[in-house]
């Protein structure tokens, strides 16, 4: 993790993203919200990448930032750095930001509707956004949405194109929005919970679109997810987050089978599933993530973990290489859990 | 760790907590036309048993939920709680009988008046049966602890004060602040973080089982109500598509409906069993990827024709009825010899 930009060793590939030490604090009456706190992370192109973590764990504001739509002001404060295709997304203007939107990186959120105008007919939707960042024709622009449409599963395109979106059904939407975010051909598809707001049968139908279009357009993907499954599976590595900070990192498999942060192998027994037998309790994390105006100090899941140490209260752990594992993957935490314990979960 | 069944298993039936027939609950919404939210709904829950409710959005989970209740009451069908008979209670009648029958709803924090203090909020069904208020404060903090909340920290807050689990832990000591014999409840982890999922999960199995309450369960996530249930039911645009034990219930399943509900979890969730491990291999039949259809004008006959892979022209015509394949196990499917073909 973490290398240097640009005056890399020629055999590393430039990373198509590189986040490093981003922290993203809101002024608020009650005082700094660390949302997100020291975060690092690199994505290559075509690689998807999962972000994980509990609701207020600071996933969409990390997602936010890293797109530059949450930017230093006033009311914020965001410092680290973020490369985007060499470009620093914060050191950039406005307007220079805003060319990177569509053509670099786009961003699909949970609830569809966020991203149309009511008022506005679907195929308008696709058309103006082509027009106006490839230059096409009226006619040129009209055929793109069409053709975007069929990309994303919509069947009869070009007669969907002439609707509202509330003639769509929920994951009708969703597919209009992607193909919104697909429209110019960005390098980096930054999904939010793109699927929450959406039926299990619908969920499993856009994951599946996300993860074929993923490979075919070999664009670089970021899932967001407070769902452990919707993660599993569908992407090449993951980042679990928790109360602002990356606590594992790894490849997904690995974090999976092999987690070596207790939170995220808290996180991942507490889901029920299909081979347990009816009445089972389940290994619950007892109490809840702390309040980011006043975190604990130290390690900020010390309060609910069951091997905290003296040491976790008082010194924050740092992101190291995870023990037995060769593929760049880290953990930060004093004691993190080794193979050996694995079989007295 | 895994604890019996609620009541152990015996040669006779258990005595029914809650039998259901033929519900029916329609909204009409204007110009002549009306919702089908529910058609002719079946439902028996033993007592001491928990009977899960599975389905998507807009299949009508809740408003059996509420009808069970009498809010509002069915537009016909039986509803019967022990030996009495609820859609025949005149107002005060049926007053008394809801005592006897509780409802978690689907979002905690806003079931809760915000205006009120928890011990309140939990207070409120014995008050309104008059009991002493002398008793209240001992009574409040005892519920409370039992729903593993500290009476001292929570007991004076007002909801906006606590978070989505420890709402939904008030509510669940309301309902059992009367003693009830059956609690429904609506989507009572679909709003929590998982870790927060597990807490209430495992805090309604212990209650049920130590108060041998009966429980309806309703959720649209199958691991969830397989774990929590004793029987499942399936629904599908205000019908019943099957019904059947939860144990080994991801193999037993049979209608096209389930085995699409079950082919569409995250691999997370399916654990490793091997017949589902193949189901998501397998390509998807192109008939599944259209949507529900409008409950306003459901699709004749089957109503899931619409998106059934196997689906014929007598389903058209023809309405499936629930049919008893094995012991427990019912399914409502013109063409069950053909379903062991699905994924
Ligand atoms: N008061 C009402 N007036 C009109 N239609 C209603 C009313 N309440 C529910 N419906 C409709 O009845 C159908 C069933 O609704 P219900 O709330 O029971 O679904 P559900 O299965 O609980 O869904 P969810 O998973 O979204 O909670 C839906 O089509 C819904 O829009
Ligand atoms: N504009 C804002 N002002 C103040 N606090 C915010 C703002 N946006 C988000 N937050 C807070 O930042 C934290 C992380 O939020 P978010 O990234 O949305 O979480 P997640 O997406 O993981 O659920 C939360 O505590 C949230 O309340
Ligand atoms: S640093 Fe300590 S408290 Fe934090 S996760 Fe590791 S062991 Fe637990
Ligand atoms: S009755 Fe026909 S349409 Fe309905 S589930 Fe069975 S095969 Fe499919
Ligand atoms: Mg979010
Ligand atoms: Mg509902």
């Amino acid at each position: 993790m973490g290398l240097p930009e640009r005056e890399t060793v020629t055999s590393a590939p430039v990373p198509l993203l590189q986040a490093t030490d981003v922290a993203t604090v809101f002024r608020t009456p009650r005082g700094a919200m660390r949302a997100v706190d020291g975060v690092s992370l690199s994505l290559a192109r075509g690689e998807t990448l999962g972000i994980v973590g509990e609701s207020g764990s600071g996933k969409s504001v990390l997602g936010r930032t890293l797109m530059g739509l949450i930017t230093d002001g006033p009311e914020t404060s965001v410092t680290g750095s973020v490369l985007l295709g060499g470009n620093d997304v914060h050191a950039l203007t406005p307007a220079g930001r805003r060319t990177l939107w569509g053509t670099e990186v786009a961003m699909v959120f949970q609830d569809p509707m966020t991203s149309l105008n009511p008022v506005k007919k679907i195929g308008r939707h696709l058309s103006e956004s082509v027009r106006l960042h490839l230059g096409l024709s009226r006619a040129e622009s009209r055929d793109r949405a069409v053709d975007l449409l069929c990309q994303v599963g919509i069947p009869e395109p070009a007669r969907r194109a002439g609707q509202y979106p509330h003639e769509l059904s929920g994951g009708m939407r969703q597919r209009v929005v992607i193909a919104m975010a697909l429209a110019c051909g960005p390098r980096l598809l930054i999904a939010d919970e793109p699927t929450t707001a959406l039926d299990v049968t619908v969920q499993k139908q856009i994951l599946d679109l996300l993860q074929s279009l993923g490979e075919e357009l070999r664009m670089a993907t970021i899932l967001i997810s407070h769902d452990l499954g919707t993660i599993a599976g569908r992407t090449d590595r993951v980042a679990v987050m928790y109360a602002g900070r990356l606590v594992e990192h790894a490849r997904t498999a690995e974090v999976f089978d092999n987690p070596r942060h207790p939170y995220s192998r808290a996180l991942i027994a507490s889901i029920p599933h299909l081979d347990l037998s009816p009445h089972t309790l389940l290994p619950a994390i007892e109490g809840r993530p702390p309040n980011l105006l006043n975190p604990p100090a130290g390690c900020r899941f010390a309060p609910r973990c069951v091997v905290a140490t003296d040491l976790c209260t008082t010194q924050s752990p740092a992101l190291t290489g995870r023990a037995g594992d060769d593929t760049g993957g880290a953990v930060a935490c004093h004691h993190p859990l080794g193979a050996a314990k694995e079989a007295t979960v | 760790m895994t604890l019996a069944p609620h009541a152990p298993a015996t040669p006779e039936p258990a005595r029914p907590a809650l039998t259901v027939r033929d519900l029916v609950v329609e909204f009409p919404v204007g110009r002549g036309q009306k919702v089908h939210a529910v058609s002719g709904v079946d439902l028996d829950l033993p007592a001491g048993r928990t009977l899960g409710i599975l389905g998507e959005s807009g299949c009508g989970k809740s408003t059996v939920g509420r009808a069970l209740i009498q809010l509002p009451p069915p537009d016909a069908g039986t509803v019967r709680l022990g030996a009495e008979e609820l859609t025949a209670l005149g107002p005060e009648e049926l007053r008394r009988a809801r005592a006897r029958i509780q409802i978690i709803m689907q979002d905690p924090v806003s079931a809760l008046n915000p205006r009120r203090k928890v011990k309140d909020l939990v207070w409120e069904g014995p008050s309104i049966w008059g009991r002493a208020a002398a008793d209240k404060d001992a009574e409040v903090d005892a519920i409370l602890r039992s729903v593993g909340l500290d009476p001292a920290t929570v007991r004076d807050r007002r909801p906006h004060e606590l978070s989505g689990g420890q709402c939904q832990r008030v509510c669940i000591a309301r309902a059992l602040m009367l003693d009830p014999e059956v609690l429904i409840c609506d989507e009572p982890v679909s709003s929590l973080d998982v870790s927060v999922q597990a807490q209430i999960l495992n805090l309604l199995e212990t209650t049920t089982r130590e108060r041998g309450l009966s429980m309806v369960f309703i959720a649209h996530d199958v691991s969830v109500v397989k774990n929590v249930s004793d029987q499942v039911m399936v629904m599908y645009l205000g019908k019943v598509c099957e019904v059947l034990p939860s144990d080994g219930m991801h193999l037993a399943a049979v209608h096209p409906y389930t085995r699409l509900l079950l082919a569409s979890l995250p691999e997370a969730q399916r654990g490793r069993s091997d017949a589902l491990a193949h189901a998501s291999a397998s390509a998807e039949p192109a008939a599944v990827a259209a949507e529900l259809p409008s409950p306003l004008d459901p699709p004749s006959g089957c109503r899931f024709r619409t998106r059934c892979p196997l689906a014929t022209d007598r389903c058209a015509e023809e309405a499936p009825g629930l049919l008893e394949i094995a012991p427990g196990h019912r399914i409502a499917c013109h063409h069950i010899e053909s379903t062991r073909s699905l994924p």
